[in-house]
């Protein structure tokens, strides 16, 4: 096929499930692409000579070379060659902005067309590996007999215990939760990302393997120390960023309002909307989520399937501005949600039981870039609008898990509480302990996580080779 | 998975279970609970260790059947394991030797008093405790408290048993009666209120434990929080005990409610369902 006919072909849609039926269940809403989707979409890539995509991939995925097995209909290949160097990819297929990263880079772009659509081809790539029941496990070095411990078990920690395993290494995660997978299972919901799919990413990794311990937390249950005389000899530290920020405004304790932490632990870890579930989760009917990123998509969707007739985002800029994906704010307005854009809460009211009836927002306009280059919000003076809710979650953002920081003597950590490491190789202050993702970015994203996972295990791999402990003197 | 080492029965209602854990064991300190899980569709529930024994690497909880938890847990016999259990969770309490401590407990904070009540008493502190119930059934651990308390001053609302009255009025009493240096509560929010109300009289430094609602107990979601002298706190790693004088117990209280309707509908499902099993 000549290039000018690839180029001419035009974007593959992702078939969705209806928005009417969807926003009722908690079916996955993007249901993949067909193999024969899959395989023109593939011919759109013109394997160029300097890939841009793979530049603008946190793990660099060899994307062209995947890309042309499924134009070859060599699927479970093209699986393989995503699997060298992501740990996720059934994961990063779903939930990675590609908009910004890969994709942003692809060749159409720059000729002002639309992205081949890598996440949509990895992911079929991914899933059709798992559902031929021949996943392919990467093969591993020689067990080397060196212990190595990991906190955390979301992508940082999974991507990294990937490639240690890989290196044979004797890998042990520590999780202090009572599920595998992090932000993955607890936060991100299973419209967006089915539970199996990251179970069976870390099942793969068990295969390699990487034994996992849930309900431990590192700093309570067991100390770094613990872990040293223990015998493990490097410690990476994947603990995120835990901690849901409040705004601190009038009537936030009130009944109904809520983190979006919370709100999606409760369905999403401890699956408070089965009737079968001892958790409960309060639901609502006029339900406002304050913020703009995948949390606060997230949150609003999931109160949208629980029953809120009227299920709202309140953001204090413009959507332009929105930190969300793409994909995301689309599904979510193809599902009745609301979006009150230049709009900050200010105060929350409630009825006689302690309920929020109502929120008090401050209207906002855009004024001059502010740090991040975002034109910053400022408030029009005078204006304000008064808001019937029955529930209101917030998701402003999240700060670092605080455990390990206040937990290891000489740790170096930024006033943000993020632990500070080398930014290459992501080794801390502590030589032995390495650390990545949130805990060490404040909340960023699963691929940049995964990245870090990756960096650290290639630097801690060379670090231990260097040590008297080497390999050799084992 | 952790297995239940022995059971045994304080009451018809309360349960004292010896349970194999050697890390929480090891790195227990008074104050500390857990967080535990019954089954796979459980909730995450909060529980204080109320002792630890590193040599047989176990943990000892209290619990009293109130909800549907700790009714799934009280079921558990002998040999039996908890689904999840993770721990210790929170602030150890402060503990030194202050001179004279009341600790007023009364209902679900009983349990949870017992450890605070042993160690204050083994860094040489004068130990008085107050055990309040409605009625005289509803007194539990009072030979366990007895054994540990230099003096045990019994208040139920009927006179039934021990003193007729409410816990401030053991407590008053004894503030009336000598010098106190501090004071300890753990029970029911609106009783924790009125200790803390009295002892603000009477100008004590007082500690309350708190017992809010939790989810993951380990400060990932905040719907333990509270407002302490006008800031707000997450119970689960700043907590659980607090100046009892800066805490908003009517907010507290109001939150707690917040989920009292679910989980009796809920509790009435899983007795039917228990019924159902049974017939
Ligand atoms: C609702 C939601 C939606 C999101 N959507 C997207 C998206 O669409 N795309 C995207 O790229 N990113 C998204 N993100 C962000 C992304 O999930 C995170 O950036 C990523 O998960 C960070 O990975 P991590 O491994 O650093 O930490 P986490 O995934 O947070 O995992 C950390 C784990 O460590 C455990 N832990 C913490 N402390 C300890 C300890 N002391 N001992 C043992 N275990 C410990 C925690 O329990 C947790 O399981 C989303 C985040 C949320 C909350
Ligand atoms: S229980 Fe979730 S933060 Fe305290």
């Amino acid at each position: 096929m000549k290039a000018k006919e690839r180029a001419e072909i035009r974007r593959v849609h992702m078939p969705e499930a209806n928005p009417e039926i969807r926003s009722r269940n908690t079916e996955e809403v993007n249901l993949g692409l067909t193999a024969e989707m899959a395989v023109t979409e593939a011919c759109r890539c013109l394997d160029c000579a300097r890939p841009g995509c793979i530049e603008g991939c946190p793990v660099e995925v060899d994307i062209p070379s995947f890309i042309k097995n499924i134009e070859r209909g060599e699927f479970l290949e093209a699986a393989k060659v995503l699997k060298e160097t992501s740990a996720l990819p059934a994961v990063c297929g779903r939930v990675c902005p590609q908009e910004k990263q890969c994709e942003a880079k692809c060749i159409h772009v720059k000729m002002k067309k639309e992205a081949v659509a890598i996440g949509y081809l990895e992911r079929f790539a991914a899933d059709c590996e798992r559902e031929s029941g021949q996943v392919s496990v990467p093969e591993t070095a020689p067990a080397n007999g060196i212990k190595i411990a990991v906190v955390g078990s979301g992508p940082a920690g999974l991507s990294f215990s990937g490639d240690m395993a890989k290196a044979g290494y004797s890998v042990t995660v520590f999780e202090a939760l009572h599920e595998i997978g992090g932000v993955l299972k607890y936060g991100i919901p299973v419209f967006r990302l089915p539970n199996e799919i990251v179970d069976v990413e870390i099942d793969s990794l068990r295969s390699m393997g990487v034994k996992f311990v849930n309900n431990c937390i590192v700093g309570k249950t067991v100390s770094i120390d613990d872990l040293k005389e223990d015998g493990f000899r490097g410690i990476f530290v994947g603990s995120g960023a835990g901690l849901p920020r409040f705004m601190n405004i009038r009537g936030e304790n009130l009944v109904g309002v809520m983190s979006s932490n919370e709100y999606l632990t409760r369905v999403n870890l401890m699956d408070a909307s089965n009737p079968e579930s001892d958790t409960p989760v309060l639901t609502g009917k006029k339900v406002a989520v304050i913020g703009g990123g995948n949390t606060a998509m997230d949150s609003v969707r999931t109160a949208r399937r629980l029953g809120a007739e009227r299920a709202m985002i309140v953001y204090r800029r413009s959507e332009e501005e929105m930190p969300a994906r793409l994909e995301e704010v689309k599904h979510a307005k193809e599902e009745g949600i609301e979006f009150m854009t230049l709009r900050n809460p200010v105060e929350y009211s409630g009825n006689e039981h302690g309920r929020v009836s109502h929120m008090l927002l401050q209207v906002m306009e855009l004024g001059e870039p502010d740090a991040s280059g975002r034109r910053s919000p400022v408030e029009v003076p005078g204006e304000t609008e008064l808001i019937e809710v029955d529930e209101v979650i917030v998701s402003v953002g999240v700060s670092p898990n605080p455990l390990i920081p206040s937990s290891v003597k000489g740790l170096n950590v930024s006033k943000w509480g993020t632990v500070i490491v080398n930014d290459e190789t992501m080794q801390s202050d502590i030589p032995m302990i390495f650390a990545g993702g949130d805990i060490v970015r404040g909340g960023a994203t699963v691929i940049l996580a995964m990245g870090d996972g990756r960096r650290a295990a290639k630097a801690m791999d060379k670090w231990l080779r260097e040590q008297k402990f080497s390999t050799s003197n084992l | 998975m952790n297995k239940v080492i022995s059971k045994e029965y304080f009451s018809a209602n309360v349960v004292k279970f010896e349970i194999e854990a050697p890390l929480i064991a090891k790195a227990h300190r008074a104050g500390h609970f857990v967080i535990v899980r019954i089954g796979t569709k459980g909730e995450r529930v909060p529980l204080t260790i109320a002792e630890s024994s590193v040599e047989k690497g176990t943990i000892t909880l209290v619990v009293q059947q109130v909800g549907v938890s700790s009714t799934k847990l009280c079921a558990l016999n002998e040999g039996d394991y908890i689904t999840d259990l993770v721990g210790p969770l929170g602030q150890a309490t402060h503990i030194e030797n202050f001179g004279t401590v009341v600790c007023a407990c009364g209902g679900v904070g009983t349990a949870p008093m017992l450890p605070i009540v042993k160690a204050l008493r083994e860094s040489g502190n004068r130990v008085l405790t107050v055990l309040a119930a409605r009625t005289g059934d509803l007194i539990i651990m009072e030979e366990q408290m007895r054994k540990l308390s230099d003096e045990l001053i019994i208040m139920t609302d009927d006179g039934s048993y021990g003193n007729r009255g409410l816990v401030t009025n053991g407590v008053e009493m004894i503030i009336q009666r000598e010098k106190v240096d501090r004071c300890v509560t753990i029970g029911p929010a609106v009783m924790m209120k009125f200790v803390s109300l009295l002892t603000k009289k009477y100008s004590i430094p007082t500690i309350a434990s708190l017992n809010t609602i939790m989810v993951d107990g380990t400060g990932m979601c905040g719907a333990c929080r509270v407002t302490v002298g006008g800031k707000t706190k997450f119970v689960c790693v700043d907590g659980p005990e607090f100046d009892a004088h800066l805490v908003d117990f009517d907010e507290m209280m109001m939150r707690l409610a917040g989920y009292r309707d679910i989980e009796q509908s809920d509790m009435h499902k899983h007795e039917n369902k228990c019924n159902a099993g049974t017939r």
